[in-house]
């Protein structure tokens, strides 16, 4: 190998119509109308009538060569050699004959893959990295996942919700994984603990200070060294800084609890897309299993299945039903934590007669 | 090799979903290349401690390939003593094809290259929409990159950049796409590479396209730069199929859960049980024709919405992107082209104004929107906004200067 470096070809982001499916590529702006045949399974049918029918399975999504492999296999022996893969990093295989789809669907079923994830169904949750790569994570993210779906699997095969119920998780308030109709993210709780030795060899201290949302990080000198200090009772445990700054050490094995939000919704569908809102906190971070968190999600599925309307996502449904109504049915405490006290917060309280009784 | 106990972890393979811990497993047990056996092995020993200890424990670093400064993430373990053959465990991050679309030999080709420099984990696709090839050590991730990028793979974002772009599946296999979402896609990010490649901006900019009003693809929450797609003519109706649905649904069900749910109470049934839509006052929210999609259909004047500076919690909050052109019509070279300048005009503006670490979104919630209007030299329109106005506490010294640039926009549209 020459040591001259090889300088890059900035190709940037491939055209996908090369590894398109060949029915996808022929009709590609031209499709009519799209039927649900069964869970997991969509069929879309062109102008012209021509009609391809899409399997879609759940994997691990952090994948192993072995893995993609064998879904590369299942791909070519029992699909086109095309797939596409979900937001929701769920795998999909085509085919253009409906006889080629249940034996798919056993094929990936035997192979121990999970098939469903379509319409109102419980769908993948969206996840990032947490211990296993990430430099801030307050929990790990698949390992929440796997022991979630293990236990919502059925709500991923089959179509027993209102409408579509996206999961997200996040491994601190950054939030990748993205607001979701219930999202299970880490929620500090107390201000962090700073390694003074480190601070000025590591952190480049105005940016840090700069970072706080509340103005709580101050410029200080400890034991001789330039350092930085934290106003503990304004400090609202964001663990902002610890990003630029990791000896503002904010994970905690006990204080690092996972807090449930909901109603975040991307879809422009009957309402305006909505932000999560915070309903449940002060939830154990309980590797390998986290039941705690699990219960809780299960419990609202629960009352959201039974009590809302066909199509309702989970935020048309409170939003019809009430805030007051939905902490009753749930049975999930109402705090003073509740209550909004960020800037706009006004805007999230009731300045009117309405209440139901 | 020490091999690591891993009680924990041994428990995520327990229960019907498919387990991340099993393959790593594989990696550690089965696979012929014994530095993969190693790297894996050592990284289900980091995990395990991580599980019992209850901490992360990965620090960045610098670790780029030759010519970019961006598209690694680089990862150095505080506890490599520990775990010493996954002490160096880089994730590189490669831009997918628009629309996440890939051949099988395309996959076996990557996990051939990736089995070779890398871990043999590998993630379709991360957050930010990249393929995620996750663990090699600073001198591999060259070598990786070299391979992948002879065969037309290339990195994404990572850090104040230009991020990676993602798009739904839309015009593909959608018949609600009113857009061509990869071109879309494609014409954006690729005249952005420098700005990938090469950080040197405020803060992280993404791209989002979505076909429709459902918006799969998150772009209004989750992007500085939204492209939606929408139509401005009468949404198609086909009244056999929409009786169709009358007769196997039921009228109730069609009353509950397609007419009452129209936020704009744009649609009813005729007493000749016909759809019947007040086109005008329709916002193309999407719902009746996610519900009724063999009977209703976006129009043909399609074209995009494009949505500023949506974006999660740090640090001001969470903000959804803005309305900041109601409709642009792309159809020609020419439309394509103007969509490429608002967007220069765009990240030029930000990066000349932003503070550090701050995104566009924060940004115009700082300056004002009428000030990244101008900024942009983007006309006002009331699409904009939820409401106008309501605090009385505003300077309008142009006031008249201000309402004539309306009228005369009116009569030129008009004309």
């Amino acid at each position: 190998m020459s040591n001259a470096p090889r300088p890059p070809i900035e190709s940037g982001c491939p055209d996908g119509f090369q590894y398109m499916h060949p029915m996808m590529r022929k009709h590609y702006g031209n499709w009519d109308y799209h039927e649900d045949p069964q869970p997991g399974v969509l069929k879309h049918v062109a102008k012209n009538g021509d009609t391809i029918y899409t399997v879609r399975a759940g994997t691990q999504r952090i994948l192993d060569v072995f893995t993609l492999r064998k879904l590369c296999d299942i791909g070519d022996e029992y699909a086109d050699g095309h797939v596409h893969f979900t937001i929701r990093s769920n795998i999909e295989y085509m085919v253009d004959d409906e006889s080629r789809v249940q034996p798919l669907i056993d094929k990936l079923t035997e192979e121990g893959f999970i098939v469903g994830g379509t319409r109102n169904s419980v769908a993948m949750i969206s996840h990032t990295q947490g211990w296993l790569h990430c430099d801030i994570p307050g929990t790990d993210a698949s390992g929440v996942v796997k022991s979630m779906m293990d236990e919502l699997i059925d709500e991923f095969k089959n179509w027993n919700m209102p409408n579509r119920v996206h999961l997200t998780t996040s491994c601190c308030q950054i939030n990748c994984g993205g607001q979701g109709d219930i999202a299970i993210n880490v929620q500090h709780t107390k201000p962090p603990k700073i390694n003074h030795d480190l601070v000025s060899n590591v952190c480049e201290r105005p940016s840090v200070v700069a970072r706080c949302p509340v103005a709580a990080i101050r410029p200080a000198m400890v034991d001789g060294k330039p350092s930085l200090e934290v106003d503990e009772k304004k400090c609202i445990c964001c663990g902002a800084c610890f990003p630029p700054c990791p000896p503002m050490q904010i994970n905690d094995a006990e204080h690092s609890k996972l807090a449930i939000w909901i109603g975040g919704n991307h879809s422009n569908a009957r309402s305006k897309p909505t932000f999560q809102k915070l309903v449940a906190a002060g939830i154990p971070n309980n590797p390998p299993r986290w039941p705690e968190a699990t219960a809780i999600v299960k419990k609202i599925l629960k009352v959201y299945k039974e009590d809302a309307k066909d199509w309702e996502r989970i935020n048309d449904w409170v939003e019809r039903i009430g805030w007051p109504r939905f902490f009753e049915l749930t049975e999930l405490p109402f705090t003073k934590f509740h209550i909004d006290n960020w800037r706009g917060a006004r805007n999230s309280l009731n300045a009117s007669a309405h209440i139901r009784f | 090799m020490a091999k690591y106990e891993t009680p924990m972890l041994d428990e995520l393979e327990n229960g019907p979903w498919p387990s991340f811990i099993s393959g790593f497993k594989r990696l550690r047990d089965e696979h012929p290349d014994k530095r993969i056996n190693e790297v894996a092995g050592s990284l289900l020993g980091q995990l395990e401690h991580s599980y019992e200890t209850r901490k992360g424990y990965w620090k960045g670093g610098t670790v780029s390939v030759f010519g970019y400064g961006s598209g690694i993430i680089p990862r150095f373990s505080e506890v490599g003593d520990a775990f010493p053959e996954s002490k160096e465990f880089h994730t590189l991050r490669v831009q997918p094809p628009a629309g996440n679309h890939y051949t099988t030999d395309m996959l076996r080709q990557l996990a051939d290259s990736w089995e070779k420099f890398g871990s043999g984990l590998v993630t379709f696709h991360g957050q930010t929409g990249n393929i995620m090839f996750i663990g090699t050590d600073t001198e591999n991730t060259q070598h990786f990159f070299d391979e992948i990028n002879d065969y037309g793979w290339d990195l994404g974002g990572a850090g104040p950049c230009v991020r990676t772009g993602m798009s739904c599946v839309g015009a593909s296999r959608c018949e609600q796409s009113c857009l061509d979402e990869q071109k879309i896609h494609r014409v954006l990010m690729n005249n952005f590479t420098d700005d990938v490649h090469r950080p040197a901006l405020p803060y992280k900019f993404k791209f989002k396209v979505s076909g429709c009003g459902n918006d799969c693809q998150n772009a209004i929450e989750r992007s500085d730069f939204a492209v939606l797609g929408t139509w401005r003519d009468d949404m198609k109706v086909d009244q056999e199929a929409f009786k169709g649905y009358l007769q196997t649904k039921g009228r109730q069900y069609i009353i509950d859960n397609v007419i009452t749910r129209c936020p704009t109470q744009a649609i009813s049934i005729s007493d000749n049980d016909e759809f019947v839509v007040e086109n005008r006052n329709c916002v193309r929210c999407m719902h009746c024709l996610n519900v009724l999609p063999k009977a209703l259909s976006p129009g043909d004047d399609k074209g995009a919405t494009i949505c500023i500076g949506g974006k999660r919690t740090l640090k001001i909050g969470d903000l959804m992107g803005t309305v900041v052109v109601p409709f642009k019509k792309l159809e020609t070279e020419d439309d394509y082209e103007e969509l490429v300048e608002l967007a220069e005009e765009i990240i030029d503006f930000w990066a000349e104004n932003g503070l550090e670490h701050e995104r566009c979104g924060e940004m115009i919630e700082r300056i004002g929107l009428a000030n990244f209007l101008e900024g942009i030299d983007v006309d006002v329109d009331p699409n904009m906004v939820n409401n106008p106005r309501q605090s009385s506490y505003v300077r309008m010294d142009e006031w008249d200067t201000e309402a004539e640039k309306w009228f005369e926009r009116k009569a030129e549209a008009a004309s």
